[in-house]
């Protein structure tokens, strides 16, 4: 008997796009620009973070027009973002047939308590994090795959090193715990001590786990994936910079030859200039998307 | 037994751990001059338009093309492996040809020759569309190849390093120690 969405199917899929990047395309052109240039995946939306930053509004799940336009250009996995808790989004593009489901806090929240109850689908979902509680509730939740959140849309790498430096840095802290001690750290962390426990016991997270937010040039992919990210997301970074094909390109070979600082070099050459980006740090904490997400 | 694994992006880890579980010693491939001194290549589960493009940029294609020991395809190692890619696997294969990944299914199949149950994962998975004449078929899943043996290359549209069973892989080395021995 053949048995569809188990969750080794669902997180199977992402250990197949591991050390690989995934870009945000807008439509069926920048979709083949990323295609060409290595993607491992593609992220349909209506918007790149960067300009759902710039002209406000409310940011939906993308027309599904554009997501089978998109789907119908590539032959790699496309993935589409619905609304924190917008669970109807998520079953529009399940029958869509997207392969993955971003719960994204990129686009504006449809519920200020509760999360996707992802269990009940047979595509898989991933959802941002900035700390291992958050990332443990997801996966609590049924998430497949999580990416670190960082600041999506400012070009600034600096939240993403520190989510990622919090998640990692958590795992190691969980190892070092005595068995006894983690009852009362599921409690602190506000997560199933099932997943805490795990966690402690195989150092690392149970899903494959992406960073995302603030990439920008291959340098940060190659930073990211030094710090210990799976994989990387690339938003803004590459379709707002001056050479988005060259560009796209970089990124895809920084990510493969992350510990080669010579290829790092030559790839990180002639590229125009990157997206000009907003520093993190300048944002007032209304504009923050890190912080959706409970 | 020094066997490489490709690691231009993919899961490659998955077959690290299952190769040092039976004792092989992986070996991390992203450039040709990686190849040299290995006993075996294990082309992994990822992208293949992925790979393809990283292979092409540092002729690490035409590199396997001429790489001599065996060789284990899981996947997307299996579509760069056939007649329209690289050539060493003489099977036609269609990429995504199960569905999307709603349609990515696990089920049991049947190895040639063995009565117990090999657990088979199957995600967005290349199917078979015709094998050459010489081409042993090692497994089917509903009357269609899955798990193939072209001489020295054995190519799979599931993932055996996504399950703790390792006789996909010790297949593979079986055929790496003949292939050594015969060197000897």
């Amino acid at each position: 008997m053949a048995e569809i969405g188990t969750m080794r199917v669902k997180s199977g899929l992402a250990e197949m796009l591991k050390g690989g990047v995934i870009m945000d395309v807008t439509d069926a052109g920048q979709a083949r620009i990323a295609e060409e240039a290595g993607a491992c995946a593609v992220m349909a939306l209506e918007r790149v973070p960067a300009d759902i930053r710039r002209e406000g509004g409310v940011a939906r799940m993308a027309d599904p027009d554009k997501v089978i336009e998109i789907q119908e250009t590539v032959s790699i996995p496309v993935m589409a973002k619905a609304r924190i808790g917008h669970f109807v989004e998520a079953q529009i593009l399940e029958a869509l047939e997207v392969d993955y489901i971003d719960e994204s806090e990129v686009l504006t929240p449809a519920d200020t308590a509760n999360h996707i109850d992802k269990w009940k689908f047979t595509v898989p979902f991933v959802c941002g994090c900035t700390n291992i509680g958050e990332a443990l509730r997801r996966i609590g939740e049924g998430a497949a795959m999580i990416r670190t959140k960082g600041e999506a849309g400012t070009g600034d790498i600096v939240n993403a090193v520190t989510h990622m430096r919090s998640v990692f840095g958590s795992i190691k802290r969980l190892g070092a715990m005595d068995p006894d001690e983690l009852y009362s750290e599921a409690k602190n962390l506000q997560a199933p001590v099932e997943l805490v426990r795990w966690v402690a016991e195989n150092g690392r997270l149970p899903v494959v786990t992406f960073t995302a937010g603030g990439i920008a040039t291959p340098a940060d992919a190659a930073l990211c994936m030094q710090l210990g990210a799976d994989g990387v997301f690339v938003g803004s970074g590459i379709f707002k910079s001056d050479n988005p094909s060259e560009r796209a390109k970089a990124i895809v070979e920084a990510t493969t030859h992350y510990n080669d600082a010579e290829i790092l070099a030559r790839v990180s050459r002639g590229l125009g200039d990157a997206m000009s980006g907003l520093s993190a740090a300048g944002l007032a904490p209304e504009e923050l998307l890190e912080t959706r997400g409970w | 037994m020094r066997i490489g694994v490709l690691a231009v992006q993919g899961n490659f880890r998955e077959h690290e751990a299952m190769l040092r579980r039976l004792g092989a010693e992986p070996v991390e491939v992203r450039k040709p001059d990686e190849l040299a001194g290995l006993d075996g290549l294990v082309v992994p589960g990822g992208e293949s338009t992925t790979f393809m493009r990283l292979m092409k940029l540092y002729g690490l294609d035409e590199a396997i093309r001429t790489f001599e020991p065996p060789i284990l395809g899981t996947c997307a190692g299996m579509i760069v492996l056939d007649r329209n890619h690289l050539g060493l696997a003489d099977v036609e294969v269609d990429r995504n040809a199960y569905g999307r990944q709603v349609a990515s299914f696990e089920a049991d199949l049947r190895l040639a020759g063995d009565e117990r149950p090999l657990r088979g994962v199957f995600i967005r998975a290349p199917r078979v569309r015709v094998t050459g004449d010489g081409v042993e078929v090692l497994a089917e899943h509903e009357g269609e190849p899955v798990l193939v043996r072209d001489g020295r290359i054995i190519v799979a549209s599931f993932h055996p390093e996504l399950t703790d069973d390792t006789r996909v892989h010790e297949l593979f080395l079986d055929a790496v120690r003949e292939a050594l021995s015969v060197r000897a």
